[in-house]
């Protein structure tokens, strides 16, 4: 595949390069399909305005003319009250703002299920514009003796049809002799468009049996493995195991290799500082760029092993029945099965559970598990909670050598995230995210083998969604929290981080978390424990003039000169609910594309940790007296 | 479609109507009605749940619920509280064939 500077669309455009959607319904395999035809030339981008993402890929035609496929959602029909579907038939109408209406349309359908997609093929081909319609899964198709009359089927529908097969490549030639062609528009057919998707239907139905279409009997296979995976007793097991299994992959494997990388980053770091001359720049590049660059960096093995074992899951086909499993006990709290393993990856890092939310169609039950994954407890705040209960909490037994008293307080602090967590979903979901206009309706693919080259390419795609979109926003935050500890300069020097800016800064607060018990000090560790919580730590030890990594202990003496014991508890749930992390945010602004949700988010998050830390410092204060 | 004509009317309880959701694993019913909001009756009926077709009750969940039903090709979850609201009519096991 040769390498390709890619240009913007509307660049491509002025060149004079044809623009192709591609459209089809969820479980056609129109994203296999895709990336089959464009490979790795691909790019993600946003609509403005709108969570729908779409992609732009570049792909040449027999006469090697550059040719730009639009990758549209997944969607079933062109009704205009799903943002999927108003965005696809914007786009199409050529109404998209900064989106030019493509030359034609590539309607991707499931020859398993054709009396059932051809309502979609109906409404696009209606739009007018030169249309190829594409019978998918043809080694499926004929695997299960199903079968359709191409020719017979273009006929009905005035355009070309080809049956191809994603995963096999068959048929793909008619992808790209239709790119070739200065293809027409379809003759104006007498379809039933204007009619309810009741009429669309029965006319789907006629056009079939005009095609001699056969329907494929169900897999054999699919049939068994549900009878096991959905089975009373072993479906429940096998699910614990498969979450048990996802977990320890993110823990086990994923935490280490974060800490290889980051002790990597650190050393290559120290490295380079060694050959640059001392100074304010290369304070700048080691200690902000670089360190930014770095806290991006550390996420990619959690996010990449994440997507992986997702990815395994939804193309296998499990992830559907997994969803059916969890759902019983999701919809307790208002959402869907589809929230669990996002919201269960959410106590390693609520990054790369942000990022799989993406699993969950459900646009509001996507946002409700997007705002309340914070809330599960990171393993970032994790060094947080260590130190301050080793600081304050004497190890006491509570239940025999079973659970000590700090056991016990970290525990409670696991168990407090969750229930607001709860809390915080039955609000959405009973106010502003209500679902009872999409409740919850799944469709249950077949099983198949995942294809690893499909897998490869969707972690390239996050992993470079993740590096760029949210990368740009943690760095610049990275750079401006530098800023805020090296300035103003002294001389020509740094200040002692006493005298800096963010001293400043956590002078100015401290009337505000005075009442939590807090002093200026805990107010700057705040402040820095937005690039990453367990940041406090280091701060605290420099303001204490306390290496924290070496001298741990010092560190809780001096703690204790610093807080009373309401003032610990103060920051414990404090931290517990705060949303402390500034690569969350720049995640959740990434993935619902509006500053809106990170910003209500933030605050609302902030509010209920104040007001907790607030009430945990009276209450803990009155205990104690 | 040609059996909602002939079965009459939403509400009228004939013999051997109901919801969705009183079949039990293994029956099957025609679809009827879909007494939902239009964007939600729209979505059920791009998956297949067309009134005239077929639906079979595949599999139940662990717990009862939700449960597994097909349309023609396609299989599809859904919980009992929405499958109260679609209206269907008992078909014998072999009356009327695929």
């Amino acid at each position: 595949m040769t390498c390709h500077a890619v240009a913007r669309p509307e660049e491509q455009n002025a060149a004079g390069v044809r623009t192709v959607a591609v459209v089809g319904p969820p479980n056609s395999g129109k994203t296999t399909l895709y990336n089959r035809l464009t490979g790795l030339r691909q790019k993600v981008a946003n609509f403005p305005g709108v969570t729908v993402e779409h992609h732009v890929g570049y792909m040449r035609n027999p006469l090697s003319e550059e040719v730009a496929l639009i990758d549209l959602p997944g969607i079933y029909s062109l009704h205009p009250k799903s943002e999927d579907e108003r965005v696809a038939v914007e786009v199409l109408q050529g109404k998209m703002p900064g989106m030019p209406r493509p030359d034609a349309v590539i309607v991707v359908l499931n020859s398993n299920n054709l009396n059932t997609h051809l309502v979609l093929a109906a409404r696009v081909i209606a739009l007018g514009l030169p249309t190829l319609v594409l019978l998918n899964m043809a080694d499926e198709l004929k695997r299960q003796k199903g079968a359709v009359d191409v020719l017979a089927l273009a006929r009905e529908l005035g355009t070309p049809v080809a049956l191809v097969s994603a995963t096999t490549g068959e048929g793909l030639e008619a992808v790209r002799n239709f790119l070739s062609a200065t293809s027409s528009p379809p003759e104006p057919l007498e379809l039933p468009v204007v009619g309810s998707t009741r009429s669309v239907r029965e006319w789907a139905v006629r056009v079939g049996e005009t095609a001699n279409y056969r329907r494929p009997a169900t897999p054999v296979w699919t049939k068994r493995l549900d009878n096991i995976f959905l089975h009373r007793v072993w479906g429940p097991l096998i699910f614990l195991a498969v979450i048990v299994a996802v977990f320890q992959m993110i823990f086990v494997a994923g935490k280490p290799l974060q800490d290889i990388l980051q002790g990597f980053l650190d050393a290559t770091g120290a490295r380079v500082g060694a050959i640059l001359p001392d100074g304010m720049l290369r304070s700048l590049i080691i200690n902000g760029v670089w360190k930014g660059a770095g806290s991006v960096v550390v996420f990619l093995p959690q996010i990449l092993l994440l997507f992986l074992v997702i990815g395994i899951l939804e193309d296998s086909g499990y992830l559907a029945r997994a969803a059916v499993i969890a759902d019983r006990t999701m919809s307790r709290v208002g959402l869907n099965g589809k929230s669990f393993i996002p919201l269960l990856s959410a106590y390693a890092c609520a990054v790369p559970a942000i990022m799989a939310t993406r699993t969950i169609e459900n646009k509001r039950d996507r946002i409700a598990t997007i705002l309340i994954a914070p809330f599960m407890t990171c393993s970032a705040r994790l060094p947080v909670y260590t130190m301050v209960i080793a600081a304050f909490i004497p190890g006491r037994p509570v239940l025999g050598p079973f659970l000590s008293t700090r056991a016990a307080a970290m525990l409670g602090l696991y168990v407090l995230g969750f229930l607001m967590a709860v809390f915080t979903a039955r609000i959405l979901k009973s106010t502003i995210l209500r679902s009872k206009d999409a409740p919850f309706i799944l469709e249950m693919p077949p099983y198949r083998w995942p294809m690893p080259a499909s897998l490869g390419l969707r972690l390239v795609d996050r992993g470079k969604a993740f590096l760029y979109r949210a990368g740009t926003v943690i760095m610049l935050i990275s750079i401006v929290l530098w800023a805020a500890t090296n300035f103003p300069m002294h001389n020509g020097q740094p200040p002692a981080i006493q005298d800096s800016w963010v001293a400043s800064v956590g002078h100015a607060i401290e009337p505000v978390i005075r009442p939590l018990g807090f002093d200026w000090k805990i107010g700057v560790g705040l402040v820095t424990s937005l690039a990453a919580r367990e940041v406090i730590i280091a701060t605290l030890g420099t303001l204490n003039g306390i290496d924290a990594e070496v001298h741990s202990f010092d560190l809780q003496m001096a703690l204790r000169q610093e807080l009373t014991l309401p003032g610990a508890v103060a920051l414990l749930v404090f931290f517990a609910f705060a949303m402390q992390c500034m690569s969350t945010l720049a995640v959740v602004r990434r993935e619902t594309n509006s500053w809106t949700w990170p910003a209500a988010q933030f605050a609302y998050m902030t509010v209920v940790a104040y007001v907790s830390a607030y009430a945990a410092y009276h209450i803990t204060g009155y205990f104690i007296r | 479609m040609i059996f909602n004509f002939i079965f009459g009317r939403r509400h009228r309880r004939a013999h051997g109507n109901g919801a969705l959701a009183d079949l039990q694993v293994g029956e099957r019913g025609i679809v009827r009605e879909l007494r939902l909001d239009h964007s939600i009756a729209e979505h059920l009926m791009n998956l297949g749940f067309v009134p005239g077709l077929e639906v079979s009750v595949e599999r139940s969940g662990p717990g009862g619920d939700p449960r597994v039903y097909r349309v023609e090709g396609t299989e599809v979850a859904l919980r009992r509280e929405l499958s109260r609201y679609i209206e269907v009519s008992l078909v014998g096991a072999a009356a009327f064939g695929d």
